[in-house]
C-alpha cells in the first residue's frame, strides 16, 4: 500500500516505513541510542530526500526518546541532574554544528564529512566497546568486567577539573565541565551528522564519566529528547524539511516497540546489551567504510539546488 | 471500458467539428488538465488525444516546470572516493518525456528537432562547468545528468508510442510517476509533414498536492515555527501515551 509523503514529495510503501519505525524503536529502548544513525541511511536509501529524512527523523526520535525517558523515569533509571548539564552542552554544541553544516553543504562535501565522521566515531566507539565488553560475555562471569574508570585508582587530569557536582543518582562527584563538553560534542555531531548522538553518548558516560550502565540508557534519552527537538525545530524553520506523514507513520510503530525495548533491556544483562550495541555499531561502520573505498557503480550524484 | 468508448465517441465527434471548421490541421487535448496529488497517490497516467486533418506524424513533448541542478563526480583521492568536480544545470526541465508515432528521425530534420527541442539529447542546458572541464567531460556530466533522472523516471528518451486510428485520431498515455514535481507543465503537440511543423499546439496540465497533504505542505512552508511546534507536540505526546499504555498492561 502506497501513501504520498507532502513534503518528500514522493509516496512510499506504507509497511516498508511502519517496518523501519518498529525495527529503531527497538533498538532505542533497548541500547537507549536514537537510532538516528540507522534510520537516517535507510530513509534516503528507499528514496526519501536526505534534508527531508534527516529532518523527519529527529521528530521520530522525540517520540521513540519521550516514550523510552517516561518508562525509565518509573523505575528510577534517569538522572537528571546529569541530564540537565548534557541537555546545556548539547544546545551548544548543535548552534555551532548548524553552522559547520551549512558550509560543509556550499562546498559540496556534506556527504563525505558525514560518512567519514560515522566510519570514525562508531569505528571508534564500538572498536572500543567490543574490546571492553566481549571478554566479559565470552567467560560468562557473573559481574560485569570492572568498568574501566571505577573504582579507586583512576584519579586523571579528569578528576581535577573545576565546578565539581554530585550527581546522587549516578554515585558520581565529577566536574560538570565533563557532561558539559560530552554533551557539546555530541551535539556538534548531531547538528552536522544528522543523528542524536546517542551511540556516542552512551559509550562516553559509560567509560569516561563511569555512570552506571543502567542510569546511561534512561539519562541519555533524556538529554536527546531536547537537543532532538530543538533540531527538528530548528529544520522546521530553516528548510521545511520536516515531512509529518512520515514522522506519524515511524512513530506510530516506534513508540510502541521502544516499550518493548526497555522491558527487555532490564531483563538483559549489561555486558550483553554492550556487545550487542557494539557489534551494531562496528556493523554500521564497516558498510560505511566500505562504501568510500569500493568503486562506485555510478560516480555522479545529482541534487536539485532550487525549485523556483 | 466505458470511459474509454465515451472518450472514443467524444475524439471522433472532435475530429468531425475540427474537419468542419475546415481550417485547424491540429487539435489535440488532454483527458485531465489537473492531476491533483492526494495522500494515496502512486503515480498517474493521463491520456493525450487529438485529431488531424490527414496522415501525418505526431510528436508529443512534456516538460516540468524547471529547476536549477547540480551534477557531482567523484574521484578517488587516495584510497577514498569522494566528490571531486561539479557541473550546474540551470533551467532545466524537472520532468521530460517524448513520444512519438515513429521514430523522430524518419520524418523530422536535426534543425527542426534541436529548434524545438524535441527530444533530451535536444534540450538546451544553461550550463556552468567547474573551469578545467573539457567539452567532451562536460558532455559526460550532461549523459549522465539524463540517466540519473531516467533512472527516477523523471526524463524517458525512449519513445512512448503514439497511436493512430485510421490516420486522423491519435491517442497515447502520459505516465507520471508518484515522485512528480508539482507545478505547470507543457504538453506540446507537433504535427509533421514533408519534413516540415505544419500544426502545433501546446496545452498546459497543472500538477498539484490536493486536500490533506497540500494543507500539511502550506503549513510546513507558511506557519514553519508553528509546524516545527506542532510536530514535537505530537511527537511528545505519541511517547507519552505510548509509555501510559504499557504502564497498565
Amino acid at each position: 500500500m502506497q501513501v504520498y509523503l507532502p513534503i518528500a514529495e514522493m509516496s512510499v510503501n506504507i509497511f516498508i516505513v511502519l517496518g523501519l519505525g518498529g525495527a529503531v524503536g527497538l533498538l532505542s529502548g533497548l541500547f537507549g541510542v536514537g537510532g538516528g544513525f540507522l534510520l537516517t541511511p535507510l530513509l534516503i536509501f528507499i528514496g526519501v530526500p536526505p534534508a527531508v529524512a534527516v529532518g523527519t527523523q529527529s521528530v521520530q526520535i522525540v517520540a521513540s526518546s519521550v516514550s523510552g525517558v517516561m518508562a525509565h523515569m518509573r523505575r528510577g533509571t534517569v538522572d537528571f541532574a546529569m541530564g540537565g548539564v548534557l541537555t546545556v552542552g548539547g544546545f551548544l554544541g548543535s548552534g555551532l554544528g548548524v553552522w559547520v553544516f551549512s558550509l560543509l553543504k556550499k562546498s559540496g562535501h556534506i556527504d563525505l564529512t558525514i560518512s567519514l565522521g560515522y566510519v570514525l566515531f562508531l569505528g571508534v566507539v564500538g572498536g572500543f566497546m567490543l574490546s571492553e565488553s566481549l571478554p566479559g560475555v565470552l567467560k560468562l562471569r557473573p559481574a560485569a568486567v570492572a568498568l574501566a574508570s571505577r573504582g579507586p585508582g583512576r584519579h586523571s587530569w579528569m578528576h581535577g577539573l573545576p565546578l565539581k557536582f554530585r550527581f546522587r543518582k549516578s554515585k558520581l562527584y565529577v566536574s560538570a565541565l565533563l557532561p558539559l563538553g560530552i554533551g557539546f560534542l555530541v551535539g556538534l555531531l548531531v547538528a552536522t551528522m544528522g543523528v542524536g548522538g546517542g551511540f556516542l553518548m552512551v559509550p562516553a558516560m559509560i567509560y569516561l564519566l563511569g555512570m552506571p550502565t543502567q542510569i546511561v540508557i534512561g539519562t541519555s534519552l533524556l538529554q536527546i529528547t531536547f537537543v532532538t527537538a530543538n533540531t527538528a525545530l530548528l529544520q522546521s524553520v530553516i528548510n521545511q524539511s520536516v515531512d509529518l506523514v512520515l514522522a506519524l507513520l515511524l512513530m506510530l510503530v516506534a513508540v510502541i516497540s521502544t516499550q518493548i525495548g526497555v522491558r527487555l533491556s532490564s531483563k538483559v544483562k549489561g555486558e550483553y546489551l554492550r556487545v550487542a550495541l557494539a557489534v551494531l555499531i562496528l556493523g554500521v561502520a564497516i558498510r560505511l567504510a566500505l562504501g568510500l573505498v569500493i568503486t562506485p557503480d555510478e560516480l555522479f550524484t545529482l541534487s536539485t539546488e532550487s525549485n523556483p | 471500458m466505458i470511459r474509454f468508448i465515451a472518450l472514443i465517441s467524444f475524439i471522433t465527434l472532435f475530429a468531425a467539428d475540427a474537419r468542419a471548421q475546415g481550417n485547424v490541421p491540429l487539435v489535440a487535448d488532454l483527458s485531465n488538465h489537473l492531476v491533483a496529488i492526494t495522500t494515496g497517490f502512486s503515480g498517474t497516467d493521463v491520456l493525450l488525444f487529438g485529431a488531424t486533418d490527414g496522415p501525418g506524424d505526431i510528436a508529443v513533448v512534456v516538460r516540468g516546470p524547471s529547476e536549477a541542478e547540480v551534477i557531482r563526480r567523484k574521484g578517488r583521492q587516495g584510497p577514498i572516493w569522494l566528490n571531486a568536480e561539479e557541473v550546474a544545470f540551470r533551467d532545466v526541465p524537472s520532468y521530460y518525456r517524448v513520444a512519438s508515432s515513429r521514430p523522430l528521425a524518419e520524418f523530422a530534420p536535426q534543425n527542426l528537432l534541436s529548434r524545438y527541442q524535441i527530444g533530451v539529447e535536444n534540450v538546451r542546458m544553461n550550463t556552468v562547468a567547474d573551469a578545467g572541464l573539457e567539452p567532451e567531460e562536460v558532455a559526460d556530466f550532461r549523459k549522465a545528468f539524463v540517466r540519473l533522472k531516467t533512472e527516477s523516471n523523471l526524463y524517458d528518451q525512449g519513445l512512448g508510442a503514439i497511436n493512430f486510428m485510421s490516420n486522423r485520431l491519435f491517442r497515447t498515455d502520459l505516465h507520471f510517476p508518484s515522485n512528480v514535481p508539482t507545478g505547470t507543465y507543457l504538453v506540446e503537440v507537433y504535427l509533421f509533414r514533408d519534413g516540415d511543423v505544419t500544426s502545433a499546439e501546446i496545452v498546459p496540465l497543472n500538477i498539484s498536492q490536493i486536500g490533506a497533504s497540500a494543507d500539511i505542505f502550506d503549513f510546513a512552508h507558511n506557519f514553519a515555527p508553528l509546524y516545527g511546534i506542532v510536530s514535537i507536540l505530537l511527537a511528545a505526546t505519541a511517547g507519552w501515551v505510548a509509555s501510559v499504555v504499557f504502564r497498565r498492561t
